[in-house]
């Protein structure tokens, strides 16, 4: 019960959070809804049992990136939204696509596995786990993540570069 | 003896004086121009010493198989028999001295090399045509000439009017030449052979087809059509006064002596095809009357020299082709010989006419030329009464002979036979004319400097007579013009007629088949017809020579005034009937516009070309369908992304509820 | 207990308004979050099933998935930046040089 009132919560903010993203016409509003939406998921996260993904969502995402969000925005002096003519492929093609995509999505999962219930708390997904799984069976990549940062980083610094 | 060296010869020179003859100067073309020929003639002689005491047909075909499909050979065949050695004989010893006259005559022509590599190629496709033993290879003959005749015609290739002429040629033959080969593709596919032997002894077994039109009749028109175009009769007669453009020597031995006398040699060979079909012989008769007299009528206004002479061989060619039509071959041969003889010596001769006055051509501007050139003129006498029929000349013999038979041939062959006499008539009249204009009277040109209208430029000074090259030809056929009729004397006048049996085994079903009553003779020859039907032609000849005098040497202003007065008749005659200008509205009009709008912007441009151009402006059309797609739009991008991301999604989910 | 398919459809939900607002949004930055909240919604459908099949290794792939996040956020950005610089605009129906 507890459970269920608890996901409901969290999920309203969720998707109260992404409305607001897609409505507002100034990006810093939208950064804050996101970080509203991160942190309603790390708390859905916790309630499936993944306490290590959790605080990493907060850390990272919410903490991390979002920020970065947020200095780019700054730093851009980013304003409200223009009303430009966009294109009418986006709105005509995309948008019932994207509707016909996720009915169809929400229907076959459902369909799936109508009735099979999570009971709360049933997998721990403790640091220590997660840890033993990532140095363990998943090295490779692992390894392979941690060269990507190293690009990235190398692609930003470049990237950004003001002309000199 | 060799019989392929007889064409081989000419060929030789041909070749030798077309590939290098550029360097040559003009005596080494000449020698070499002349060697060749003169070697085959020899040789024809020698071969012919040997034939003659002792004819019969021989026939050689060489290994090399030139056709060979299923049971359908053609092999490079040779014949000698009696038929084909006398045109043998005709085409290279007239043509021998035609080449001996052009050493004089094209002497300060250019392109002299060409000329003489021409002139050697056209023996070379004649003597084969003569010398076939089998259709196809005399059709290689056939179309050979006609190509020689247009290079030749248009020898003077940079003046319009002679390459036209030389087109006109060509085509005209073309549409006989149609005939010949649809009448070829009947003989293969009815008798599966086209070898002479083999084809006459197969139609000999069939029925004579008095009944109604059958593959014999067929065979025979569609021949005629082909004789018609080479042999210069209606309705193909047109490229032959225009083909007075190329030089002289040309208008000789072409046009006068060899190529056009094809057709009448190609009826001859096919007399057992012809002598089976009644209808076709009568069409062979109907055509060549129609056109000696028509020709007759044309010739009797021109005023150049060397177009009267052009009707006059379409006349004269009319008048062969009439007496093969009427069964009578023998007699057609034999006015082939003689026409041969005289008809080059008129040409050679007008050619010395129109040297001696530096290019002139026209005969209102010449006249008492005889005491210029004397030799020129008596020597063209001698053609000119020959070609008149006066007795004792060539042409009496030969002309009588026709006349007499057409007399003589079925129910209504008095017709023919009248059409014939008035025409003989009338060929006096234009030739006297011919003769009195250019010869008599005084001088009507001016003097030599101020005669450069002519075709051929020459430094003007008065008239002065050809050189030896030039006359010792003339001389030579004036002797043959004189006494090549004697050969051929028939009975009624006391001579035995070696001509007419020496070519009997070639024409021996000449007496009609029993069943055919048209081909009979209706009335009953004898001789004493026959001497009365050759006064009547000498008293018709006489007439015209007289009527030619009182008009061109007694009372010059009379042909003035009769043109006035029967002006339209006049005018009808000079434009040649407008003939040309008819074919010209009626056939190549038309034919010119259903090519341009029909085929040309019809279908080549409208269909062809519209496929190619529509099918690129389709696929281009269709990437320009497909380019919106990459619009330069990043959200319009992000559509796309989004709805081909769905489509993936829903295909798998449905995949895998299946 | 909550059922599993509520997860699920919370998740789609999500991924359904982060595709909206990549379609409709005018602003390149706001674009771009909208493809981190499609990233979000995915990451919960990971974890959702982890849990449902008791497998750890669903949440170890969401931990490469952030990781990825993090690299193409840094890069991404970076991009904008330099366009920015030359285009002077955040509007992405400005950046159409490549148009027709």
């Amino acid at each position: 019960m507890l459970h269920l009132a608890l996901f409901l919560i969290f999920g309203v903010i969720a998707v109260a959070g992404a409305i607001n993203l897609v409505a507002q016409t100034h990006p810093i509003n939208s950064a804050l809804s996101l970080v509203v939406v991160m942190a309603a998921l790390a708390a859905e996260y916790l309630l499936l049992g993944a306490e290590f993904l959790a605080a990493i969502q907060v850390i990272v995402y919410a903490g991390a990136i979002m920020v970065l969000f947020v200095f780019t925005i700054m730093l851009l002096n980013a304003g409200a939204e223009e009303h430009t003519r966009g294109s009418k492929v986006a709105l005509i093609i995309g948008v019932p696509g994207l509707i016909v995509g996720s009915v169809t999505v929400a229907w076959a999962l459902i369909h799936a596995h109508t009735g099979a219930e999570v009971p709360v708390g049933s997998l721990y997904g403790s640091a220590q786990d997660i840890g033993h799984l990532l140095f363990r069976d998943f090295l490779l990549p692992f390894e392979i993540t941690s060269v990507l940062i190293l690009i990235a980083i190398m692609g930003a610094v470049v990237l950004a570069r003001r002309e000199s | 003896m060799i019989l392929w060296l007889i064409p081989i010869l000419p060929l030789v020179g041909a070749a030798i004086n077309g590939l290098f003859g550029r360097r040559f100067s003009n005596r080494t073309v000449s020698a070499i121009g002349l060697l060749f020929p003169g070697l085959a003639m020899l040789y024809t002689w020698w071969i012919a010493a040997q034939f003659f005491p002792n004819p019969s047909t021989i026939i050689q075909t060489y290994g090399l198989p030139w056709i060979k499909v299923g049971s359908f050979t053609v092999e490079y065949g040779f014949q000698l028999d009696q038929l084909s050695m006398l045109m043998a004989l005709i085409v290279t010893g007239v043509g021998f001295l035609i080449h001996v006259y052009s050493v004089g005559y094209m002497a300060h022509e250019g392109g002299y090399y060409r000329f003489f590599s021409y002139l050697n190629l056209f023996m070379f496709f004649m003597l084969t045509l003569v010398l076939a033993n089998n259709y196809l290879l005399m059709f290689v003959g056939w179309e050979g000439v006609g190509l020689a005749s247009y290079l030749l015609i248009g020898f003077y290739f940079l003046r319009d009017s002679a390459s036209a002429a030389g087109k006109k040629a060509f085509i005209v033959n073309r549409i006989g030449d149609f005939g010949f080969l649809i009448a070829l593709f009947l003989i293969i596919q009815h008798f599966g052979t086209v070898n002479f032997g083999e084809v006459f002894a197969k139609a000999n077994g069939m029925p004579v087809e008095t009944a109604g039109a059958g593959l014999l009749t067929a065979i025979g028109l569609l021949f005629l059509l082909g004789a018609t175009g080479k042999s210069a009769q209606i309705p193909l007669y047109v490229w032959l006064p225009d083909a007075m453009e190329g030089p002289t020597p040309v208008s000789a031995l072409i046009h006068a002596a060899t190529m056009v006398t094809a057709g009448v040699y190609m009826i001859s060979r096919s007399n057992v095809i012809f002598n089976h079909a009644p209808i076709a012989l009568s069409a062979v008769a109907v055509i060549g009357c129609a056109t000696a007299f028509f020709a007759a009528t044309i010739g009797l206004v021109q005023h150049d020299i060397k177009r009267v002479l052009a009707y006059s061989t379409v006349s004269q060619l009319g008048y062969m082709v009439m007496a093969c039509g009427v069964a009578a071959y023998s007699a057609g041969m034999f006015h082939l010989m003689t026409h041969a003889f005289f008809k080059a010596l008129l040409f050679l001769g007008a050619g010395s006419v129109i040297h001696a006055l530096g290019g002139e051509q026209d005969m209102r501007k010449m006249g008492g030329l005889r005491r210029y050139i004397p030799v020129t003129f008596w020597t063209m006498t001698a053609a000119t009464l020959a070609i008149s029929g006066f007795p004792g000349f060539s042409g009496f013999f030969s002309k009588d002979e026709i006349l007499f038979r057409a007399y003589v041939h079925g129910p209504n062959g008095w017709i023919l036979w009248l059409i014939g006499l008035i025409t003989a008539f009338l060929t006096a009249f234009y030739m006297f004319r011919l003769w009195f204009l250019t010869f008599f009277g005084e001088y009507r040109g001016g003097t030599g400097h101020d005669q450069h209208a002519g075709r051929e430029e020459h430094h003007g000074h008065a008239p002065h007579e050809s050189p030896k090259v030039m006359l010792i030809p003339l001389v030579i056929l004036a002797i043959l013009s004189v006494i090549g009729g004697w050969v051929g004397i028939s009975k009624a006048m006391g001579g035995s007629n070696h001509f007419e049996h020496y070519l009997a085994p070639i024409f021996e079903h000449e007496e009609a088949a029993p069943e055919s009553a048209a081909l009979a003779p209706q009335v009953e020859p004898s001789s004493t017809m026959e001497l009365k039907l050759s006064i009547d032609a000498t008293l018709a000849a006489l007439a015209g020579i007289g009527l030619a005098w009182f008009f061109y040497y007694k009372r010059r202003d009379l042909p003035e005034k009769m043109a006035t007065s029967l002006h339209g008749l006049y005018v009808l005659l000079e434009n040649k009937y407008f003939v040309d200008e008819f074919y010209g509205a009626a056939i190549v009009k038309p034919l010119i516009l259903g090519s341009t709008y029909l085929l040309w912007k019809g279908i080549d441009v409208g269909v062809i070309d519209r496929t190619v151009n529509d099918s690129a402006d389709a696929a281009r059309d269709v990437s320009r369908g497909f380019r919106q797609m990459q619009s330069g739009n990043i959200r319009s991008y992000a559509g796309w992304v989004a709805a081909g991301a769905a489509a993936v999604v829903v295909f798998m989910i449905w995949k895998g509820t299946r | 207990m909550v059922p599993i398919s509520y997860y699920l459809v919370l998740s789609a939900i999500l991924f359904a308004l982060g595709v909206l607002g990549f379609l409709i949004k005018r602003n390149i930055i706001t674009i771009f979050m909208s493809i981190e909240l499609m990233l979000n919604a995915v990451n919960l459908s990971f974890v959702a099933f982890a849990a449902y099949w008791h497998a750890l290794s669903g949440q170890v792939f969401v931990f490469f998935v952030m990781v990825v996040a993090a690299a193409e956020a840094a890069v991404g950005l970076a991009i904008i930046i330099a366009v920015f610089r030359t285009r002077q605009t955040l509007n992405p129906d400005r950046v159409n040089l490549l148009k027709l």
